[in-house]
């Protein structure tokens, strides 16, 4: 077995192993991501949420997958069925091969790249196409303004993140994913970086298009904004895409600012228990604030969000640069 | 190049739309996201209802009341059974007056409650709805009790109401109104300081003192402008002259300001329920002239004068005398007028509707204009509209 591994038959089916070991699970947290949004926001608002198919309603997504399986996909008579088809496909393969940077204990990872972050970074900024595709292919208005805003605030929210990175990048002095969390044993990078891990989860609620900021599909004057024509699986591959999204950039907010795998001290107890776990319970707890903020907060408003995202974000966050860099070097701390 | 002309961009909003409260149409012509101008369109929920009232006696009318605007049935009644009232020269007996100033205090709250809170989740917020509905669904048990109806009460009767609140109930409500502060200060606390609710509606739709009272503003939306007018204070009607309440206003006649004068509101209905529950009166709660209000069983059963009497209302109704009557009364959304003709048969040979939802409607351009796409459900859910008043 060992041996067949390791030939040029074997490595293509390990990997394969490997894919499947991850997004399995990844699709299953998906699923039971949906069960718990419900749930929990069903504690808020002091309902039950699912409770019938199943103890506990614990078979709904099950339940809902199969339904959105065997419903027909609807094609509208004046979209253009090649776009309109591969939109889904894109938001979701997007979804899922960012997932192959992501280190989710000590070496658990399928590519352990040297420019980790930077590789997550282009998949997360394709996500956007995904949405203007589905937008202009569907030819409705509806769906085309959420497109549009949608593009607009993706494109917005990346460029504030992608400098509260280069603060963690200035701290760790590597872009392999991996290493950035060994660099934060012993202090988590949410600690001296503290407002930049507030900006940093604000604006992934942006990236992923959830509340406060889920303009592009505001039920209350777009309908549904960018997948209101869509139905079936087409649909069902937008609404994955959107939660892996959800939990990939969590993961990704885990790593950068809360030490990824690393148990919170470094003693008995906790470092007892394996890194899967400390990950997956940092990922839930950042999960869990989504749901909490789509339970509690009204929606902004385009030119508010847009104004929050280049007049607070972006210069927030490039101080916090020039700030972290000239600590660094003044301390003399600047990794090699 | 041949120059290309820019065309601006019109968007349906509605009649199937989920913030668009019932079925209104409103064509939008977008330039970008701006609104440069808005369209309603009325008449997708007519269905004759002042026509019909012309064909129906004068009891069989009432009915229709409860189906205008379905978020405050009983202020509808209120209006129309003064109107009957006035134009027959009767007064409801004390006990019946102050059954209906509470009712129509708990309508006034389980109006607002649909309001506030489908304005709350119109710009994103959604628990508070769930929420409010709670509260709401305690005051249906409150109409069951008192009438056996839900939503469509019929319970108020020219000359009273229709039968009195059963045993227990004056309790109910009061404990009821008293945990109800919870649920508000839990929604205040919520919502009213809320960074981005306020950003959403703070100067959004703003209507002026003169403005308002040009296009026709009454209730909360011409209150919320700073003009504390009210007609439970200027034309008291029913018990509300012995009530003591305020008349909450704001000055700066945005969504906000509107939003503020219907949760103000909320306290003043409290403070009336609960003062009408202290105060109130024993003894009938319906006329007892036999021409307008049937004899009890019993008595039919021994009366034949009694048997007569509930024969002739129920087949032909009562007559009213001849002449005109406009009874307007404070309804949750705002003035809710009745002009009732009488020709001195059984049926009214007129009546028309004043609703107040109308005239807000026919104000949304002046609100929306210049205001952006998303400010459009914060607007509509700030002037209340509902089309079954609308339309009628």
């Amino acid at each position: 077995m060992v041996d067949f591994l390791a030939t040029y038959l074997g490595t293509p089916v390990l990997i394969v192993l490997h894919i499947f070991a991850i997004i399995m699970p990844l699709l299953g947290s998906v699923a039971y991501l949906t069960y718990a949004e419900r749930k929990v926001i069903g504690a808020m608002q002091m309902r039950r949420g699912p409770n019938v198919v199943g103890p506990f309603g614990l078979f709904q997504p099950i339940a809902d997958g199969l339904k959105l399986f065997l419903k027909e996909t609807i094609i509208p008579t004046g979209a253009s069925p090649v776009v309109f088809l591969a939109a889904p496909m894109l938001t979701f393969i997007l979804a899922l091969v960012a997932w192959a940077v992501i280190p989710v204990n000590d070496g658990w990872v399928l590519a352990d790249i040297n420019v980790g972050v930077l590789y997550l970074f282009a998949i997360s900024s394709m996500g956007v196409y995904g949405i203007i595709m589905a937008g202009w292919a569907s030819n409705s208005k509806y769906a085309f303004l959420g497109a549009m805003r949608s593009a607009a605030q993706m494109v917005s929210y990346e460029v504030a993140m992608g400098l509260i990175i280069i603060s963690v990048l200035l701290s760790a002095g590597t872009l392999n994913m991996s290493a950035i969390v060994e660099a934060q044993q012993g202090l988590w990078y949410a600690i001296p970086h503290l407002p930049m891990f507030v900006m940093f989860f604000i604006s992934i609620l942006a990236e992923t298009n959830r509340h406060p900021f889920d303009l592009p599909e505001a039920e209350a004057e777009l309908v549904s904004g960018y997948n209101v024509e869509y139905s079936a699986m087409p649909f069902a591959l937008f609404f994955l895409g959107e939660y892996a999204n959800m939990i990939l950039m969590s993961g990704l907010a885990t790593i950068l600012f809360l030490g990824g795998w690393l148990p919170p001290v470094d003693i008995a107890p906790f470092n007892w228990l394996p890194g899967i776990f400390w990950f997956s319970l940092k990922v839930m707890a950042l999960l869990f604030v989504f749901i909490w903020c789509r339970a509690a907060f009204p929606r902004f408003r385009y030119d508010q969000l847009m104004r929050l995202g280049w007049k607070v974000f972006l210069p927030g966050s490039l101080i916090w640069v020039v700030l972290t860099a000239s600590v660094l070097t003044l301390t003399g701390n600047l990794p090699e | 190049m041949a120059q290309s002309q820019i065309r601006n961009f019109n968007l349906n909003f509605g009649p199937q739309h989920p913030a668009a409260h019932g079925v209104l149409r409103l064509v939008l012509e977008l330039d970008g996201e701006v609104v440069e101008r808005a369209d309603p369109h009325v008449g997708l929920l007519h269905r004759g209802t002042e026509k019909l009232i012309e064909h129906k006696t004068y009891l069989q009318a009432l009915p229709y009341f409860d189906r205008l605007d379905y978020a405050c049935p009983l202020n509808m009644e209120h209006s129309y059974v003064i109107a009957v009232e006035r134009l027959l020269g009767i007064e409801p007996p004390p006990r019946a007056k102050y059954l209906r100033t509470l009712f129509a205090e708990l309508t006034r709250i389980y109006n607002h409650l649909m309001n506030t809170t489908s304005m709350v989740m119109d710009v994103g917020a959604m628990t508070p709805m769930l929420w409010g509905f709670e509260e709401r669904e305690k005051i249906h048990e409150f109409f069951e009790g008192v009438s056996g109806a839900r939503m469509h009460l019929a319970w108020f009767r020219p000359g009273g109401v229709a039968f009195d609140m059963p045993e227990g109930m004056a309790e109910r409500i009061l404990a009821w109104n008293e945990a109800f502060t919870t649920f508000l200060d839990d929604f205040e606390t919520m919502i009213d300081e809320n960074r981005i609710f306020k950003q959403r509606t703070v100067d959004v739709s703003v209507v002026s003192q003169e403005q308002a009272l040009d296009l026709g503003f009454t209730g909360p939306c011409l209150r919320a402008t700073g003009l504390a007018w009210d007609l439970r204070k200027a034309q008291p009607y029913d018990a509300y002259e012995d009530m003591d309440f305020q008349i909450p206003t704001a000055k700066s006649g945005d969504c906000y300001a509107r939003y503020l004068v219907r949760m103000a509101e909320f306290r003043e209905s409290q403070k009336i329920i609960r003062q009408c529950l202290e105060n109130l009166p024993d003894g009938e709660v319906r006329s007892d002239s036999r021409k307008i209000q049937a004899p009890s069983r019993a008595e039919m059963k021994h009366s034949m004068e009694a048997l007569i009497h509930h024969f002739k209302l129920y087949t032909e109704g009562f007559h009213v005398p001849p002449g005109e009557v406009y009874a307007a009364t404070e309804a949750a959304t705002g003035e809710f007028g009745v002009y009732l003709v009488s020709d001195g048969t059984n049926r009214p040979y007129r009546c028309s509707i004043r609703s107040p939802g109308y005239v807000h409607l026919s104000a949304m351009d002046t609100l929306m204009k210049g205001h952006m796409l998303a400010d459009a459900p914060a607007c509509i859910g700030s002037i209340d509209v509902v089309f079954g008043e609308v339309d009628r």
